[in-house]
């Protein structure tokens, strides 16, 4: 199960209480993880990546194993921790005030 | 004995404050969607359970919200605001070229007939429609492609889509206002639109009487009288008796003629209210004393309206979409303040009383009128 821990407001927004577990297929890649999050929480869609053009809402962070993902290709494989359900993947809003 | 139900929506979340008839002693349910701007919360004259709200952020984007049990719990709904077609471009504030882009939501305006039908006035501007209840979202694309959306600019709040009004007497009518663009009105259903700024005067624009470009900030009309409207422009209070095709000024003796809302009243079609503010660089009242001017005679006539509103030391604004009135009798008005608070006056503005003091910065007010 892949593990992924939301910003406060989209867990609220999605209902959740704590962090998501989710089954996707390999390979894991951040657009497979999106996919398979919008589709269990579609409430959730167009909250974290654009609905036309599906990139990252910019003051949005994608952080697991103490690296930033935000700038990976979503096609890229997440690594290995992630897809084992070991680390989660981090989404997370920017510090920007607010 | 009939209650009213006013729907805030502020800078974290959105309030719901409710009353008797009496509108004396009021319930704040809030926040709902706490943390989340929430531009505007309007209910369905149809429907009065049907209610939507525009929330939005800058890290997570926009959520529209649906109520069917007057605000109690609420759905999050369709999202996807996309432009029809390639959007172009529209003048950046120093006049570049500047790409179309979706913000987000500034007014939901529901129909007067179908709880299912609202209108979503966004910035960057452009006007949508859904027929689903605010599952999916389309644009009404002929008012963007109209021709001169290569002119408008964005006003200090962002190029939005601030106003929708559906005349009650021809379904095919509809008008609309843009900051800075102007007015305009369809008279097919939002097929086809046309410009009505004459009249208009903008020093801020290289012609000051443009077809398009004037900073209109709000228009009003009443139900019973929908060939006549009023408008708060950036500056200039303006009204028109021909639909818009027609405007002159009746800013008449206001201290300033700078503001963001107008109103008209429930029962007296040529009653009507401002708050004036001090300047544009300047969002604050005039002499720190919070007034609101009335005018009984459709305006240019006007007086301070100052019972139970600060009358030293004020430096609050009131923004375009905070203020809104019931159709009691005496009328209540009601209006919020970027200081967090919420007056109401039950009789018709002769004398005002918070509702609350400390609610974030207010953003919108609409109120019910329930039986």
């Amino acid at each position: 199960m892949i593990r992924i821990i939301l910003p406060p407001h989209l867990r609220t927004l999605a209902q959740l209480r704590g962090d998501v577990e989710l089954e996707v297929r390999s390979p894991v890649t951040l657009r497979s993880l999106l996919d398979a999050l919008e589709v269990r929480y579609p409430m959730l869609r167009g909250t974290i990546r654009d609905h036309v053009t599906l990139q990252r809402r910019p003051f949005l962070r994608f952080f697991a194993c103490q690296e930033d993902l935000s700038h990976e290709s979503p096609d890229a494989p997440l690594p290995d921790a992630v897809a084992s359900g070991t680390e989660p993947l981090i989404i997370l809003g920017a510090i920007a005030g607010g | 004995m009939s209650k009213v139900r006013v729907l805030a929506g502020t800078r974290k979340g959105a309030f719901i404050l409710t009353s008797d008839g009496k509108r004396e002693k009021w319930d704040v349910s809030g926040p709902h969607f706490a943390g989340w701007e929430i531009f505007h919360v309007k209910a369905s004259p149809v429907d009065p359970n049907r209610v939507y709200a525009s929330q939005s952020s800058g890290w997570f984007g926009q959520v529209i919200q649906r109520s069917n049990d007057g605000g109690q719990t609420w759905e999050p709904v369709g999202n996807k605001f996309a432009y029809d077609g390639v959007p172009g471009t529209h003048q950046w504030y120093d006049g570049t070229a500047h790409p179309w882009e979706f913000k987000r939501v500034w007014h939901l305006e529901p129909s007067l007939t179908d709880p299912e039908t609202v209108y979503a006035g966004v910035e960057d501007a452009a006007l949508f429609r859904s027929t689903d209840g605010g599952q999916n979202w389309l644009e009404l694309s002929g008012l963007r492609g109209h021709g001169s959306g290569p002119k408008w600019q964005p006003g200090a709040g962002g190029m939005c889509l601030h106003t929708i009004i559906l005349d009650p007497s021809d379904p095919q009518r509809i008008f609309i206002a843009i900051s800075a663009a102007g007015v305009f009105r369809t008279d097919d259903a939002g097929k086809t639109w046309k410009p009505i700024n004459q009249g208009l005067r903008s020093a801020q624009i290289p012609d000051p009487t443009a077809e398009v470009g004037h900073c209109v900030h709000r228009i009003a009309m009443h139900r019973s009288r929908p060939q006549v409207l009023f408008m708060q422009k950036h500056w200039d209070v303006m009204r028109s008796d021909d639909a818009g095709d027609s405007w002159k000024e009746v800013s008449g003796n206001l201290p300033t003629d700078f503001g963001f809302v107008i109103d008209v009243h429930a029962h007296e079609p040529e009653t009507i209210y401002v708050v004036p503010i001090k300047s544009d660089g300047e969002h604050y009242p005039p002499d720190a004393r919070l007034r609101v001017y009335r005018s009984r005679t459709g305006g240019n006539e006007w007086e301070a309206l100052t019972k139970g509103l600060p009358q030293q030391d004020c430096y609050v604004n009131v923004l375009r979409d905070a203020m809104a009135i019931d159709s009691l009798d005496k009328c209540g008005v009601y209006f919020g303040t970027t200081g967090g608070q919420v007056y109401a006056s039950a009789d018709a503005g002769d004398s005002w009383a918070p509702i609350v003091r400390d609610l974030p910065a207010v953003l919108s007010v609409e109120v019910q009128t329930l039986p």
